[in-house]
Protein backbone atom coordinates (compact mmCIF):
# COMPACT_ATOMS: atom_id res chain seq x y z
CA UNK A 1 0.00 0.00 0.00
CA UNK A 2 1.11 3.28 -0.39
CA UNK A 3 3.43 5.56 2.11
CA UNK A 4 2.58 8.14 3.84
CA UNK A 5 3.52 11.73 2.56
CA UNK A 6 5.50 12.66 5.23
CA UNK A 7 7.04 15.78 3.26
CA UNK A 8 4.27 17.61 3.65
CA UNK A 9 4.21 20.46 6.16
CA UNK A 10 2.22 19.59 8.91
CA UNK A 11 1.27 22.83 10.07
CA UNK A 12 -0.37 24.71 13.31
CA UNK A 13 -3.30 23.03 15.31
CA UNK A 14 -6.35 23.38 13.33
CA UNK A 15 -8.79 21.18 15.46
CA UNK A 16 -8.32 21.20 19.42
CA UNK A 17 -10.68 19.39 21.32
CA UNK A 18 -10.63 19.93 24.94
CA UNK A 19 -12.73 17.30 27.74
CA UNK A 20 -15.51 16.37 25.53
CA UNK A 21 -18.29 14.63 27.58
CA UNK A 22 -21.46 13.22 26.08
CA UNK A 23 -23.67 11.22 27.53
CA UNK A 24 -27.17 9.67 26.63
CA UNK A 25 -29.31 9.60 29.10
CA UNK A 26 -27.43 6.91 31.62
CA UNK A 27 -24.97 5.95 29.09
CA UNK A 28 -21.87 7.92 28.67
CA UNK A 29 -20.96 7.73 24.93
CA UNK A 30 -17.50 9.84 25.28
CA UNK A 31 -15.36 10.96 29.11
CA UNK A 32 -13.33 13.54 29.19
CA UNK A 33 -11.74 13.39 25.78
CA UNK A 34 -8.98 15.73 24.24
CA UNK A 35 -6.79 15.63 20.94
CA UNK A 36 -5.87 17.87 18.63
CA UNK A 37 -5.66 17.75 14.81
CA UNK A 38 -2.56 20.10 13.18
CA UNK A 39 -2.77 21.41 9.49
CA UNK A 40 -2.67 18.90 7.27
CA UNK A 41 -2.24 15.88 8.75
CA UNK A 42 -3.70 12.38 8.86
CA UNK A 43 -5.32 11.46 11.51
CA UNK A 44 -7.34 8.40 12.89
CA UNK A 45 -9.43 7.65 15.68
CA UNK A 46 -9.51 3.81 16.34
CA UNK A 47 -11.06 1.72 18.58
CA UNK A 48 -13.22 -1.08 19.09
CA UNK A 49 -17.24 -1.42 18.50
CA UNK A 50 -19.02 1.28 20.31
CA UNK A 51 -15.54 3.15 21.92
CA UNK A 52 -17.42 6.17 21.14
CA UNK A 53 -15.36 6.61 17.73
CA UNK A 54 -18.61 7.65 15.45
CA UNK A 55 -19.91 9.67 18.81
CA UNK A 56 -16.72 11.74 18.62
CA UNK A 57 -17.51 12.89 14.87
CA UNK A 58 -20.74 13.29 14.91
CA UNK A 59 -19.56 16.17 17.89
CA UNK A 60 -17.50 17.57 15.65
CA UNK A 61 -20.01 18.36 12.73
CA UNK A 62 -22.38 19.47 15.12
CA UNK A 63 -24.84 16.62 15.06
CA UNK A 64 -24.06 16.05 18.56
CA UNK A 65 -24.05 18.26 21.62
CA UNK A 66 -21.85 17.54 23.69
CA UNK A 67 -22.57 18.34 27.56
CA UNK A 68 -19.50 19.19 28.46
CA UNK A 69 -16.29 20.34 26.81
CA UNK A 70 -15.08 22.46 23.69
CA UNK A 71 -13.76 21.96 20.67
CA UNK A 72 -11.97 24.45 19.13
CA UNK A 73 -11.61 25.11 15.06
CA UNK A 74 -9.78 27.01 13.27
CA UNK A 75 -9.31 29.42 16.12
CA UNK A 76 -13.13 29.79 17.36
CA UNK A 77 -14.24 27.92 20.70
CA UNK A 78 -17.16 26.48 21.12
CA UNK A 79 -19.07 23.86 22.87
CA UNK A 80 -22.47 23.40 20.51
CA UNK A 81 -22.76 24.45 17.09
CA UNK A 82 -25.65 23.47 14.51
CA UNK A 83 -24.42 21.02 11.79
CA UNK A 84 -25.24 23.54 8.84
CA UNK A 85 -22.69 26.19 10.70
CA UNK A 86 -20.39 23.50 10.88
CA UNK A 87 -20.44 22.95 7.25
CA UNK A 88 -20.32 26.89 6.33
CA UNK A 89 -16.88 26.61 8.54
CA UNK A 90 -15.29 24.03 6.10
CA UNK A 91 -16.18 20.70 7.83
CA UNK A 92 -17.25 17.96 5.74
CA UNK A 93 -17.35 14.16 5.98
CA UNK A 94 -19.06 10.96 5.40
CA UNK A 95 -20.67 8.57 6.58
CA UNK A 96 -20.30 4.79 8.21
CA UNK A 97 -23.77 3.49 6.26
CA UNK A 98 -23.55 5.91 3.45
CA UNK A 99 -26.06 8.68 3.34
CA UNK A 100 -26.27 9.74 -0.12
CA UNK A 101 -29.21 11.22 -2.03
CA UNK A 102 -30.60 7.95 -3.58
CA UNK A 103 -32.56 8.91 -5.88
CA UNK A 104 -30.70 11.96 -7.33
CA UNK A 105 -27.07 11.23 -9.61
CA UNK A 106 -24.20 11.45 -9.36
CA UNK A 107 -23.83 14.97 -10.30
CA UNK A 108 -26.37 16.35 -8.62
CA UNK A 109 -25.42 14.39 -5.16
CA UNK A 110 -21.97 16.11 -5.51
CA UNK A 111 -23.54 19.37 -6.77
CA UNK A 112 -25.08 19.17 -3.58
CA UNK A 113 -21.91 19.23 -1.94
CA UNK A 114 -21.44 23.38 -3.06
CA UNK A 115 -24.20 24.07 -1.06
CA UNK A 116 -22.40 26.12 1.40
CA UNK A 117 -20.36 27.86 -1.54
CA UNK A 118 -23.50 29.34 -3.45
CA UNK A 119 -25.09 32.41 -2.09
CA UNK A 120 -27.55 33.51 -4.99
CA UNK A 121 -30.69 34.65 -3.78
CA UNK A 122 -33.36 32.45 -3.39
CA UNK A 123 -35.42 34.79 -5.63
CA UNK A 124 -33.54 34.06 -8.81
CA UNK A 125 -32.98 31.07 -7.83
CA UNK A 126 -36.85 30.57 -8.03
CA UNK A 127 -36.83 31.75 -11.61
CA UNK A 128 -33.62 30.58 -12.49
CA UNK A 129 -32.10 33.62 -13.69
CA UNK A 130 -29.37 35.97 -13.98
CA UNK A 131 -27.16 35.36 -11.90
CA UNK A 132 -28.34 32.06 -10.39
CA UNK A 133 -27.87 30.79 -13.82
CA UNK A 134 -23.67 31.76 -13.84
CA UNK A 135 -23.33 30.44 -10.41
CA UNK A 136 -24.66 26.94 -11.30
CA UNK A 137 -22.52 26.66 -14.09
CA UNK A 138 -19.25 28.13 -12.12
CA UNK A 139 -20.09 25.69 -9.69
CA UNK A 140 -20.61 23.29 -11.94
CA UNK A 141 -16.90 23.15 -12.87
CA UNK A 142 -15.45 22.43 -9.62
CA UNK A 143 -17.58 19.51 -9.60
CA UNK A 144 -16.36 18.42 -12.46
CA UNK A 145 -12.87 18.33 -11.17
CA UNK A 146 -13.80 16.60 -8.36
CA UNK A 147 -15.49 13.61 -10.74
CA UNK A 148 -12.36 14.01 -12.91
CA UNK A 149 -10.20 13.78 -9.66
CA UNK A 150 -12.78 10.16 -7.76
CA UNK A 151 -12.29 9.02 -12.13
CA UNK A 152 -16.08 8.89 -11.96
CA UNK A 153 -16.81 10.27 -15.41
CA UNK A 154 -18.42 7.26 -16.37
CA UNK A 155 -21.27 7.55 -13.52
CA UNK A 156 -21.82 11.30 -13.61
CA UNK A 157 -25.51 10.45 -15.01
CA UNK A 158 -26.62 7.44 -12.99
CA UNK A 159 -28.87 7.66 -10.03
CA UNK A 160 -26.33 6.35 -6.67
CA UNK A 161 -29.16 4.39 -5.57
CA UNK A 162 -27.84 1.76 -8.53
CA UNK A 163 -23.97 2.31 -7.68
CA UNK A 164 -22.38 -0.83 -6.54
CA UNK A 165 -21.91 0.17 -2.84
CA UNK A 166 -17.63 0.95 -3.61
CA UNK A 167 -19.24 3.61 -5.88
CA UNK A 168 -21.48 4.55 -3.57
CA UNK A 169 -18.68 5.27 -1.13
CA UNK A 170 -16.79 7.26 -3.48
CA UNK A 171 -19.62 9.59 -4.62
CA UNK A 172 -19.65 9.88 -0.73
CA UNK A 173 -16.20 11.34 -0.74
CA UNK A 174 -16.59 13.19 -3.67
CA UNK A 175 -19.65 15.20 -2.51
CA UNK A 176 -17.50 16.16 1.01
CA UNK A 177 -14.54 17.14 -1.49
CA UNK A 178 -16.94 19.58 -3.55
CA UNK A 179 -17.37 21.58 -0.61
CA UNK A 180 -13.40 22.44 -0.32
CA UNK A 181 -13.10 21.88 3.10
CA UNK A 182 -10.71 22.76 5.39
CA UNK A 183 -11.14 19.49 7.63
CA UNK A 184 -12.66 16.23 6.10
CA UNK A 185 -14.08 13.58 8.53
CA UNK A 186 -13.99 9.97 7.09
CA UNK A 187 -16.14 7.57 8.90
CA UNK A 188 -15.03 4.11 7.83
CA UNK A 189 -13.92 4.93 4.55
CA UNK A 190 -13.31 1.99 3.69
CA UNK A 191 -15.87 -0.51 5.57
CA UNK A 192 -17.21 -3.53 3.36
CA UNK A 193 -14.39 -3.16 0.62
CA UNK A 194 -12.43 -5.57 -1.20
CA UNK A 195 -9.14 -4.98 -1.11
CA UNK A 196 -8.60 -3.43 -4.93
CA UNK A 197 -11.43 -0.69 -3.73
CA UNK A 198 -9.68 -0.46 -0.68
CA UNK A 199 -6.40 0.71 -2.37
CA UNK A 200 -8.28 2.88 -4.49
CA UNK A 201 -9.51 4.59 -1.55
CA UNK A 202 -6.61 5.05 0.40
CA UNK A 203 -4.87 6.72 -2.81
CA UNK A 204 -8.36 9.24 -3.15
CA UNK A 205 -7.43 10.18 0.91
CA UNK A 206 -3.92 10.30 0.50
CA UNK A 207 -4.09 12.45 -2.84
CA UNK A 208 -6.60 14.67 -1.05
CA UNK A 209 -4.55 14.94 1.84
CA UNK A 210 -1.44 16.07 -0.37
CA UNK A 211 -2.84 17.75 -3.26
CA UNK A 212 -5.32 20.27 -1.55
CA UNK A 213 -3.90 19.95 2.16
CA UNK A 214 -7.12 19.20 3.64
CA UNK A 215 -6.63 17.76 7.00
CA UNK A 216 -8.49 14.22 7.14
CA UNK A 217 -9.76 12.82 10.54
CA UNK A 218 -10.56 9.69 9.92
CA UNK A 219 -12.19 6.18 11.24
CA UNK A 220 -11.31 2.94 10.26
CA UNK A 221 -11.24 -0.58 11.58
CA UNK A 222 -8.76 -1.77 9.12
CA UNK A 223 -5.14 -1.51 11.17
CA UNK A 224 -2.87 -2.16 8.35
CA UNK A 225 -4.76 1.04 6.31
CA UNK A 226 -4.76 3.22 9.54
CA UNK A 227 -0.72 2.09 10.22
CA UNK A 228 0.05 2.61 6.99
CA UNK A 229 -1.83 6.26 5.97
CA UNK A 230 -2.46 8.06 9.15
CA UNK A 231 0.73 10.92 11.13
CA UNK A 232 -1.07 10.49 14.47
CA UNK A 233 -4.00 8.03 15.79
CA UNK A 234 -5.94 8.32 18.77
CA UNK A 235 -7.13 5.35 20.48
CA UNK A 236 -10.85 5.10 22.07
CA UNK A 237 -12.34 2.26 24.43
CA UNK A 238 -15.67 2.80 26.28
CA UNK A 239 -15.80 6.43 25.88
CA UNK A 240 -12.35 7.02 27.32
CA UNK A 241 -9.20 7.75 25.25
CA UNK A 242 -6.64 5.23 25.71
CA UNK A 243 -3.62 6.19 24.06
CA UNK A 244 -2.72 9.12 21.70
CA UNK A 245 0.36 9.31 19.38
CA UNK A 246 2.26 7.88 16.29
CA UNK A 247 1.13 4.37 14.93
CA UNK A 248 4.02 3.04 16.08
CA UNK A 249 3.86 4.30 19.49
CA UNK A 250 0.24 3.29 19.75
CA UNK A 251 1.15 -0.20 18.60
CA UNK A 252 3.51 -0.79 21.41
CA UNK A 253 1.13 0.81 24.06
CA UNK A 254 0.11 -1.88 26.05
CA UNK A 255 -3.53 -0.46 26.82
CA UNK A 256 -4.47 -0.86 23.36
CA UNK A 257 -3.10 -4.42 22.76
CA UNK A 258 -5.23 -5.20 26.09
CA UNK A 259 -8.23 -3.66 24.67
CA UNK A 260 -7.87 -5.05 21.36
CA UNK A 261 -7.37 -8.47 22.30
CA UNK A 262 -10.21 -9.12 24.60
CA UNK A 263 -9.00 -8.78 28.10
CA UNK A 264 -11.37 -6.30 29.33
CA UNK A 265 -13.73 -7.25 26.77
CA UNK A 266 -14.72 -10.18 23.83
CA UNK A 267 -15.83 -8.44 21.41
CA UNK A 268 -12.83 -6.44 20.24
CA UNK A 269 -11.83 -7.20 16.49
CA UNK A 270 -9.04 -5.96 14.57
CA UNK B 1 -70.36 12.59 -29.31
CA UNK B 2 -70.40 15.87 -28.90
CA UNK B 3 -71.67 16.06 -25.72
CA UNK B 4 -69.48 13.12 -24.53
CA UNK B 5 -66.65 15.01 -25.63
CA UNK B 6 -68.13 17.97 -23.64
CA UNK B 7 -68.69 15.77 -20.78
CA UNK B 8 -64.75 14.96 -20.84
CA UNK B 9 -63.57 18.31 -20.94
CA UNK B 10 -65.37 19.82 -18.18
CA UNK B 11 -63.92 16.41 -16.23
CA UNK B 12 -60.85 17.72 -17.43
CA UNK B 13 -61.25 21.38 -16.18
CA UNK B 14 -62.25 20.09 -13.09
CA UNK B 15 -59.36 17.49 -12.61
CA UNK B 16 -57.03 20.44 -12.98
CA UNK B 17 -58.77 21.99 -9.44
CA UNK B 18 -58.08 18.87 -8.21
CA UNK B 19 -54.47 18.65 -9.50
CA UNK B 20 -53.68 21.70 -7.70
CA UNK B 21 -54.39 20.68 -4.57
CA UNK B 22 -52.50 17.19 -4.59
CA UNK B 23 -49.91 19.66 -5.77
CA UNK B 24 -49.33 21.05 -2.96
CA UNK B 25 -49.49 17.25 -1.13
CA UNK B 26 -46.64 16.05 -3.25
CA UNK B 27 -44.18 19.14 -2.55
CA UNK B 28 -44.31 18.87 1.26
CA UNK B 29 -44.86 15.23 0.89
CA UNK B 30 -41.32 14.92 -1.21
CA UNK B 31 -39.43 17.14 0.41
CA UNK B 32 -40.37 16.29 4.40
CA UNK B 33 -42.18 12.98 4.49
CA UNK B 34 -44.90 14.60 5.70
CA UNK B 35 -48.39 14.26 4.77
CA UNK B 36 -49.63 17.31 4.90
CA UNK B 37 -53.74 17.32 5.81
CA UNK B 38 -53.41 21.01 6.08
CA UNK B 39 -53.40 21.49 2.44
CA UNK B 40 -56.87 22.26 1.74
CA UNK B 41 -56.99 24.14 4.34
CA UNK B 42 -54.04 26.62 3.22
CA UNK B 43 -56.12 26.86 0.06
CA UNK B 44 -59.22 28.09 1.89
CA UNK B 45 -56.79 30.13 4.26
CA UNK B 46 -55.42 32.17 1.41
CA UNK B 47 -58.73 32.41 -0.59
CA UNK B 48 -60.07 34.34 2.49
CA UNK B 49 -56.82 36.43 2.92
CA UNK B 50 -57.00 37.80 -0.43
CA UNK B 51 -60.70 37.75 -0.48
CA UNK B 52 -60.17 40.51 2.45
CA UNK B 53 -57.23 42.40 0.85
CA UNK B 54 -59.21 43.21 -2.42
CA UNK B 55 -62.83 43.48 -0.97
CA UNK B 56 -64.40 46.57 0.39
CA UNK B 57 -65.89 44.04 3.58
CA UNK B 58 -62.99 42.62 4.97
CA UNK B 59 -60.50 43.98 7.51
CA UNK B 60 -57.74 45.63 5.63
CA UNK B 61 -60.65 47.94 3.91
CA UNK B 62 -61.86 48.59 7.54
CA UNK B 63 -58.14 49.47 9.05
CA UNK B 64 -57.18 51.64 6.06
CA UNK B 65 -60.57 52.53 4.65
CA UNK B 66 -59.11 51.16 0.95
CA UNK B 67 -58.79 48.02 -0.73
CA UNK B 68 -55.96 46.72 -2.48
CA UNK B 69 -55.66 46.29 -6.45
CA UNK B 70 -55.94 42.26 -7.13
CA UNK B 71 -51.90 41.89 -7.89
CA UNK B 72 -51.12 43.42 -4.89
CA UNK B 73 -53.54 41.76 -2.62
CA UNK B 74 -51.70 38.38 -4.20
CA UNK B 75 -48.57 39.63 -3.26
CA UNK B 76 -50.21 40.62 0.05
CA UNK B 77 -51.45 36.93 0.72
CA UNK B 78 -48.30 35.71 -0.39
CA UNK B 79 -46.68 37.09 2.17
CA UNK B 80 -49.30 36.13 5.05
CA UNK B 81 -48.70 32.33 3.65
CA UNK B 82 -44.67 32.62 4.14
CA UNK B 83 -45.73 34.06 7.49
CA UNK B 84 -47.57 30.73 7.90
CA UNK B 85 -45.01 28.90 6.79
CA UNK B 86 -42.36 30.45 9.23
CA UNK B 87 -45.29 29.87 11.75
CA UNK B 88 -45.52 26.13 11.21
CA UNK B 89 -41.77 25.59 11.12
CA UNK B 90 -41.35 27.35 14.32
CA UNK B 91 -44.34 26.25 16.50
CA UNK B 92 -45.23 23.26 15.25
CA UNK B 93 -42.05 21.43 13.20
CA UNK B 94 -39.25 22.35 15.08
CA UNK B 95 -40.58 20.63 18.15
CA UNK B 96 -41.35 17.28 16.26
CA UNK B 97 -37.75 16.67 14.61
CA UNK B 98 -37.05 13.23 14.17
CA UNK B 99 -40.78 11.94 15.43
CA UNK B 100 -42.54 9.20 13.39
CA UNK B 101 -44.43 10.10 10.55
CA UNK B 102 -47.67 9.76 11.95
CA UNK B 103 -47.10 12.04 14.69
CA UNK B 104 -46.35 14.69 12.07
CA UNK B 105 -49.72 13.78 10.25
CA UNK B 106 -51.65 14.13 13.21
CA UNK B 107 -50.13 17.34 14.33
CA UNK B 108 -51.06 18.74 10.24
CA UNK B 109 -54.74 17.67 11.05
CA UNK B 110 -54.40 19.85 14.36
CA UNK B 111 -53.09 22.36 12.02
CA UNK B 112 -55.61 22.27 9.86
CA UNK B 113 -58.81 22.55 12.65
CA UNK B 114 -56.53 25.34 13.61
CA UNK B 115 -56.21 27.78 10.39
CA UNK B 116 -59.95 26.75 9.89
CA UNK B 117 -61.43 28.15 13.29
CA UNK B 118 -59.06 31.28 12.76
CA UNK B 119 -60.23 31.93 9.54
CA UNK B 120 -63.62 31.76 10.80
CA UNK B 121 -62.91 34.13 13.57
CA UNK B 122 -60.83 36.19 11.45
CA UNK B 123 -62.96 36.47 8.44
CA UNK B 124 -66.49 35.03 8.92
CA UNK B 125 -68.23 31.91 7.63
CA UNK B 126 -69.93 33.57 5.08
CA UNK B 127 -69.57 32.60 1.01
CA UNK B 128 -67.07 35.15 -0.36
CA UNK B 129 -67.29 35.72 -4.46
CA UNK B 130 -63.76 36.35 -5.46
CA UNK B 131 -63.43 38.35 -8.18
CA UNK B 132 -60.20 38.63 -9.59
CA UNK B 133 -60.80 39.48 -12.91
CA UNK B 134 -60.71 36.21 -14.65
CA UNK B 135 -62.82 35.59 -17.49
CA UNK B 136 -66.11 33.54 -17.09
CA UNK B 137 -68.87 32.01 -18.58
CA UNK B 138 -68.78 29.98 -21.41
CA UNK B 139 -66.36 30.29 -23.90
CA UNK B 140 -68.24 32.34 -27.19
CA UNK B 141 -66.21 31.30 -29.99
CA UNK B 142 -66.45 27.69 -29.66
CA UNK B 143 -69.92 27.74 -28.84
CA UNK B 144 -71.08 29.89 -31.29
CA UNK B 145 -69.05 27.96 -33.93
CA UNK B 146 -69.13 24.77 -32.84
CA UNK B 147 -71.61 24.45 -30.35
CA UNK B 148 -69.25 23.18 -27.95
CA UNK B 149 -69.57 24.26 -24.19
CA UNK B 150 -66.02 25.15 -22.18
CA UNK B 151 -65.71 27.92 -19.29
CA UNK B 152 -63.07 30.17 -19.91
CA UNK B 153 -62.64 30.16 -16.26
CA UNK B 154 -61.55 26.07 -16.73
CA UNK B 155 -59.29 26.83 -19.58
CA UNK B 156 -57.62 29.57 -18.06
CA UNK B 157 -57.44 26.77 -14.68
CA UNK B 158 -55.93 24.17 -16.88
CA UNK B 159 -53.13 27.16 -18.39
CA UNK B 160 -52.07 28.12 -15.21
CA UNK B 161 -51.54 24.52 -14.34
CA UNK B 162 -49.62 24.13 -16.49
CA UNK B 163 -47.39 27.13 -16.41
CA UNK B 164 -47.35 26.25 -12.68
CA UNK B 165 -45.66 22.50 -13.33
CA UNK B 166 -43.39 23.56 -15.32
CA UNK B 167 -41.78 26.45 -13.04
CA UNK B 168 -41.95 23.49 -10.61
CA UNK B 169 -40.38 21.55 -12.37
CA UNK B 170 -37.06 23.63 -13.37
CA UNK B 171 -36.74 25.02 -9.76
CA UNK B 172 -36.81 21.20 -8.39
CA UNK B 173 -34.78 20.01 -11.00
CA UNK B 174 -32.18 23.26 -11.67
CA UNK B 175 -31.23 24.90 -9.19
CA UNK B 176 -29.58 25.24 -5.65
CA UNK B 177 -32.69 25.20 -3.22
CA UNK B 178 -34.09 22.49 -5.43
CA UNK B 179 -31.64 20.29 -5.13
CA UNK B 180 -31.51 20.98 -1.59
CA UNK B 181 -34.90 20.32 -1.27
CA UNK B 182 -34.45 17.00 -2.96
CA UNK B 183 -31.50 16.24 -0.51
CA UNK B 184 -33.49 16.90 2.16
CA UNK B 185 -36.54 14.76 1.33
CA UNK B 186 -33.54 11.96 0.79
CA UNK B 187 -31.74 11.55 3.88
CA UNK B 188 -32.02 14.61 6.55
CA UNK B 189 -28.24 13.60 8.16
CA UNK B 190 -26.47 14.00 4.64
CA UNK B 191 -27.95 16.87 3.99
CA UNK B 192 -27.39 18.73 7.30
CA UNK B 193 -23.59 17.47 6.42
CA UNK B 194 -23.70 19.64 3.63
CA UNK B 195 -24.68 22.40 5.47
CA UNK B 196 -28.20 22.32 4.10
CA UNK B 197 -30.29 23.91 6.90
CA UNK B 198 -33.53 22.27 7.68
CA UNK B 199 -35.59 25.07 9.57
CA UNK B 200 -34.59 26.78 6.11
CA UNK B 201 -35.63 24.15 3.93
CA UNK B 202 -38.63 23.67 6.08
CA UNK B 203 -39.76 27.25 5.37
CA UNK B 204 -39.58 27.24 1.80
CA UNK B 205 -41.29 23.81 1.10
CA UNK B 206 -44.18 24.87 2.96
CA UNK B 207 -44.26 28.37 1.43
CA UNK B 208 -44.26 26.95 -2.01
CA UNK B 209 -46.86 24.80 -0.98
CA UNK B 210 -48.60 28.06 0.39
CA UNK B 211 -48.24 29.26 -2.95
CA UNK B 212 -49.50 26.59 -4.53
CA UNK B 213 -52.10 26.36 -2.79
CA UNK B 214 -53.05 30.11 -3.47
CA UNK B 215 -53.35 29.34 -6.98
CA UNK B 216 -56.05 26.21 -5.76
CA UNK B 217 -57.42 28.78 -3.65
CA UNK B 218 -58.11 31.54 -6.18
CA UNK B 219 -59.40 29.01 -9.02
CA UNK B 220 -61.51 27.45 -6.94
CA UNK B 221 -62.79 30.45 -5.24
CA UNK B 222 -63.25 32.19 -8.82
CA UNK B 223 -65.56 29.34 -9.76
CA UNK B 224 -67.62 28.50 -6.92
CA UNK B 225 -67.08 31.03 -4.27
CA UNK B 226 -64.45 31.21 -0.77
CA UNK B 227 -66.16 28.71 0.71
CA UNK B 228 -64.84 26.43 3.68
CA UNK B 229 -66.15 23.26 1.99
CA UNK B 230 -62.78 23.98 0.07
CA UNK B 231 -61.23 22.18 2.75
CA UNK B 232 -62.82 18.87 2.22
CA UNK B 233 -61.25 19.07 -1.56
CA UNK B 234 -58.06 18.04 0.40
CA UNK B 235 -60.43 15.00 1.07
CA UNK B 236 -61.05 14.48 -3.00
CA UNK B 237 -56.95 15.16 -3.13
CA UNK B 238 -55.91 11.81 -1.53
CA UNK B 239 -57.32 9.53 -4.41
CA UNK B 240 -56.09 11.90 -6.99
CA UNK B 241 -52.52 11.13 -5.13
CA UNK B 242 -53.14 7.44 -4.69
CA UNK B 243 -53.66 7.04 -8.25
CA UNK B 244 -50.41 9.53 -9.37
CA UNK B 245 -48.44 8.15 -6.36
CA UNK B 246 -47.47 10.44 -3.54
CA UNK B 247 -44.13 11.60 -4.76
CA UNK B 248 -44.59 12.39 -8.43
CA UNK B 249 -45.54 16.31 -9.55
CA UNK B 250 -46.54 14.49 -12.90
CA UNK B 251 -48.68 11.82 -11.15
CA UNK B 252 -50.43 14.88 -8.81
CA UNK B 253 -51.68 16.27 -12.40
CA UNK B 254 -52.60 13.17 -14.61
CA UNK B 255 -53.93 11.64 -11.31
CA UNK B 256 -56.34 14.81 -11.21
CA UNK B 257 -57.25 14.36 -14.38
CA UNK B 258 -58.18 10.83 -14.41
CA UNK B 259 -60.15 11.19 -11.75
CA UNK B 260 -61.99 14.76 -13.06
CA UNK B 261 -62.75 13.37 -16.21
CA UNK B 262 -63.83 9.64 -14.31
CA UNK B 263 -65.99 11.17 -12.03
CA UNK B 264 -68.11 13.20 -14.71
CA UNK B 265 -68.25 10.04 -17.21
CA UNK B 266 -69.51 8.00 -14.33
CA UNK B 267 -72.45 10.21 -13.15
CA UNK B 268 -73.25 11.06 -16.64
CA UNK B 269 -73.43 7.35 -18.24
CA UNK B 270 -73.29 5.20 -15.34
CA UNK B 271 -75.64 7.74 -12.93
CA UNK B 272 -78.95 6.47 -14.63
CA UNK B 273 -78.58 2.78 -13.91
CA UNK B 274 -76.87 2.91 -10.29
CA UNK B 275 -78.08 5.90 -8.85
CA UNK B 276 -77.22 9.34 -8.78
CA UNK B 277 -74.34 11.22 -6.83
CA UNK B 278 -71.88 8.76 -8.32
CA UNK B 279 -69.05 12.08 -8.35
CA UNK B 280 -69.43 11.51 -4.84
CA UNK B 281 -67.96 8.20 -4.01
CA UNK B 282 -66.47 7.13 -7.43
CA UNK B 283 -62.81 8.78 -7.01
CA UNK B 284 -62.59 6.61 -3.75
CA UNK B 285 -63.48 3.42 -5.20
CA UNK B 286 -61.28 3.88 -7.75
CA UNK B 287 -58.40 4.60 -5.77
CA UNK B 288 -59.34 1.21 -3.74
CA UNK B 289 -58.82 -0.91 -7.24
CA UNK B 290 -55.25 1.30 -7.37
CA UNK B 291 -54.17 0.33 -4.13
CA UNK B 292 -54.59 -3.32 -5.16
CA UNK B 293 -52.93 -3.53 -8.13
CA UNK B 294 -50.40 -0.87 -8.11
CA UNK B 295 -49.85 0.51 -4.78
CA UNK B 296 -47.03 2.89 -5.57
CA UNK B 297 -49.90 4.85 -7.83
CA UNK B 298 -49.17 5.61 -11.68
CA UNK B 299 -45.38 7.54 -11.32
CA UNK B 300 -44.57 6.61 -7.78
CA UNK B 301 -41.35 5.10 -6.71
CA UNK B 302 -41.61 1.83 -6.23
CA UNK B 303 -40.61 0.58 -2.76
CA UNK B 304 -37.91 -2.06 -3.17
CA UNK B 305 -36.31 -3.04 0.26
CA UNK B 306 -33.05 -5.09 0.74
CA UNK B 307 -33.18 -7.80 3.33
Amino acid sequence: MTQPALKRDIGDTILAVDNISLSFGGVKALQNISFSVNEHEVFAIIGPNGAGKSSMLNCINGFYHPQEGTITFKGETRRQVRPSVAARTGIARTFQNIALFKGMSTLDNIMTGRNTKMSTNIFLQALHFGPAAKEEVEHREVVERVIDFLEIEAIRKTPVGKLPYGMQKRVELGRALAAEPDLLLLDEPMAGMNIEEKQDMCRFILDVNDEFGTTIVLIEHDMGVVMDISDRVVVLDYGRKLAEGTPDEVRGNQDVIDAYLGVAHDDAEA
Amino acid sequence: MMFFLETVISGLMAGVMYSLVALGFVLIFKASGVFNFAQGVFALFAGLALYDFISMDGWFYELFGFALPVWLGIIATMGVMVIVAWLVELLVLRHLVNQEPIILFMSTIGLAYFLEGLGDILFGSDVKPLDVGLPSGASDYLLDNYNFYVEKLEVVAALIAAALVIVLAIFFQKTRIGRALRAVADDHQAALSVGISLRMIWVVVWSVSGFVALVAGIMWGSKSGVQFSLSLIALKALPVLILGGFTSVPGAIIGGLIIGVGEKVAEIYAGPFIGGAIENWFAYMLALAFLLVRPQGLFGEKIIERV
